[in-house]
């Protein structure tokens, strides 16, 4: 029986690689803006005081802090677009290719891991 | 020309327009990737504009405005958290979805196990939230009718009283649904969304405009003005207002309305990429790329509408005030409507300006809630036709015919039963409806979808005992909330079985659909199929195999 291509790739160093690299940025940037986006909804509800310090006019701390969850939020969006396009496409895009197109994987595998 | 002749007219030339649209895309409809996925020919750009439009629902337009109007700062926690939430969609879930999918959220969920429980349990949690989720904005449609036609109790409008109208619309507004979805598909749902998403920016960004200037741009004179005549001074512009409220000498009741908030909060971050219409719209891309280019277009047209509402919330408070809003609709669900009568009394030119300008954004949102009640019903007709009819009930060997066919009437049908419900369900606030759909798809199928693409022991058992117990949970918990019964605004205030403190199930919910995932994997008999996990994990990375 020929070898599941997918298999093969899932074993593969290449594959390893790219999934260490997408991990190794998606996790800890959702676990960051999950903690920044909680740390805000935690001190509207116990740290009203602070939240209600103005700092010009009548716009508060709340209100800065409110705002500061949209700045990160396109900031997030644009650093992972930055990211995968350098990062990820090339060698997703390397990957797919030799699964649809490409020589057996096994052979092709060996020559990149070599 | 009267208000309501003007938005009527107005209304008519969007139905006509999105109709003609809709014909159009019908005649390009072919096969079921055409009517589940609209080819996946859209452009990112075109899709990120749909996924606005699917997105920024009268919850967005109507409910945050109208909360922010009458409560103030809190109204915003609505507008953060729904923003926020696409990072979970962009990070985790679209590309990879994208890439494993086909047409459905159930195709990825049931991609490595067995179809039969799998694809019952999503159709059974798509139908659930979508269901909530068009509850709302039917609820809507109905409390802007009344304001749009002028009619005030007693009043009549073609012979109809208040409620007669309100349940009219509701029945027109369903009618239209079903239409857009049953001969348009995905295709034709697609450019409504996209005309609706442009109408509603520009619609938003006007009245954001105005407001701004009638302050001279200063934001600070806006809060201020919205603070002093909201009667509740500086707390107005604090939270606490309404979520996680200080009860003076009531430790027990202050705890609870805190979790409350953090419930709401929770709800809303995770909710987004639970939600079955959302997710399928990535299946419309030709590639994961697009998928993630979509998701960034919609997170800039989301981000830029969200900070709109803070204007047109704060705008309604000063210039529209709180005592006139709840004498409209005590839920503040016509603030925005409201606020557009006197800005446009304010800048063209006295009563005919303001009915005018009120004509064009009560069409925008009636605009909004088509567009968003026909991506609902698009989603939970396909989960029905192609999760249960195709793969349950025919064990996949339906032909494309037979299932396109199904999810037509299946369409039909979901749009008779909303109607109903939104009759019933006329006075709620929708933001809060909205809040709860959130808490049940980020409690039974945020779980599921974020197990099966991450990890690799995940099993048949563990997916059906994610979205059951986080469906299930959520409802019950909703259930015998203060929201369905024993207090003033619920539901049935006239009865009491309420037991369970807080109004937002999901700081409950979301843990025990998690937990219930992992108990279920792990107690399982039957092993995961490495097999089906390689060619799932290297088709969502890579798009090798890819429909």
């Amino acid at each position: 029986m020929a070898p599941d291509p997918y298999v093969e790739t899932q074993g593969s160093a290449e594959f390893a690689g790219l999934r260490k690299t997408l991990r190794g940025f998606i996790f800890p940037m959702t676990a960051a803006f999950f903690i920044w986006y909680a740390l805000y909804v935690v001190m509207s509800a116990y740290a009203r005081d602070f939240m209600s310090i103005k700092l010009f006019g009548h716009i508060n701390v709340a209100l800065v802090f409110g705002l500061l969850q949209f700045v990160t939020t396109f900031l997030i969006a644009w650093l992972y677009e930055r990211f995968s396009t350098r990062k990820i496409d090339p060698t997703a895009e390397r990957i797919r290719e030799r699964i649809e197109n490409g020589p057996t994987p096994a052979r092709v595998e060996e020559a990149v891991t070599k | 020309m009267s208000t309501r002749t003007l938005t009527i007219i107005l209304f008519l030339v969007f139905v006509a327009a999105t109709l003609a649209i809709t014909v159009w895309a019908s005649r390009q409809t072919r096969n079921a990737t055409d009517y589940y996925a609209g080819g996946r020919s859209f452009s990112g750009f075109q899709n990120g504009m749909a996924i606005g439009g699917d997105y920024m629902s009268a919850a967005s337009f109507l409910g945050i405005a109208g909360i922010i109007a009458l409560n103030g700062y809190d109204g915003f926690l609505y507008s953060i958290g729904f923003l926020v939430a696409w990072l979970v969609a962009l990070l985790l879930v679209a590309e990879l979805l994208r890439n494993a999918g086909r047409y459905t959220m159930a195709d990825v969920l049931a991609f490595r196990m067995r179809q039969v429980p799998v694809r019952t349990a999503a159709a059974v949690s798509t139908v659930t939230v979508s269901i909530f989720y068009l509850l709302a904005q039917m609820v809507g449609a109905g409390a802007l009718v009344a304001l749009l036609l002028g009619i005030k109790p007693g009043a009549t409008f073609l012979g109809m009283d208040a409620t007669a109208a309100k349940i009219a619309t509701i029945v027109m507004i369903g009618a239209l649904m079903i239409i857009y979805v049953v001969v348009g598909g995905m295709k034709g749902t697609t450019y409504v969304q996209i005309v609706k998403a442009f109408m509603l920016m520009v619609g938003a960004a006007l009245m954001t405009v105005l407001v701004l200037a009638a302050y001279k741009f200063n934001l600070s004179d806006l809060l201020g003005d919205a603070a002093t005549k909201s009667g509740k001074g500086d707390a107005f512009l604090n939270p606490g207002s309404v979520y996680g409220k200080e009860v003076a000498g009531n430790a027990l009741q202050t705890f609870y309305n805190k979790v409350d908030l953090l419930s709401l909060g929770i709800a809303l971050v995770l909710g987004t990429a639970g939600l079955p219409h959302i997710l399928i719209r990535f299946y419309t891309v030709p590639t994961a790329k697009t998928a993630r280019r979509s998701v960034l277009w919609a997170i800039g047209i989301i981000g830029t509408f969200y900070l709109f509402t803070l204007a047109l919330g704060f705008g309604a408070a000063a210039m529209v005030g709180g005592q006139a809003i709840r004498t409209q609709n005590p839920g503040g669900n016509t603030a925005a409507p409201q606020l557009a009568d006197a800005l446009g009394r304010r800048f063209f030119g006295g009563e005919f300006g303001g009915s005018a300008f009120l004509a064009v954004i009560a069409a925008v949102a009636f605009a909004t809630i088509l567009a968003v009640v026909a991506g609902l019903t698009l989603a939970s007709s396909s989960s029905i036709a192609h999760d249960f009819y195709a793969n349950v009930v025919k064990k996949g060997t339906a032909t494309e015919r037979q299932e396109v066919v199904t999810a037509r009437v299946a369409a039909l049908v979901i749009g008779g039963i909303s109607i109903l419900l939104g009759i019933v369900a006329r006075n709620l606030n929708v933001a809060f409806l909205v809040a709860l759909a959130f808490a049940i798809a980020a409690s039974g199928n945020l779980p599921a979808i974020l197990y099966s693409l991450f990890w690799k022991r995940f099993t048949t058992q563990g997916a059906t005992w994610a979205i059951y117990a986080g469906i299930g949970s959520a409802v019950l918990l909703v259930f015998f909330s203060p929201v369905v019964s024993g207090s003033a605004t619920a539901m049935f205030p006239a009865s009491d079985w309420h037991w369970f403190p807080l109004s937002n199930p999901g700081i409950i919910s979301i843990p025990v659909g998690f937990i219930a995932g992992w108990l279920g994997t792990i107690l399982s008999r039957e092993k995961a199929d490495e097999k089906k996990y390689a060619e799932m994990e290297v088709r969502a990375m890579t798009g090798a195999g890819a429909h």
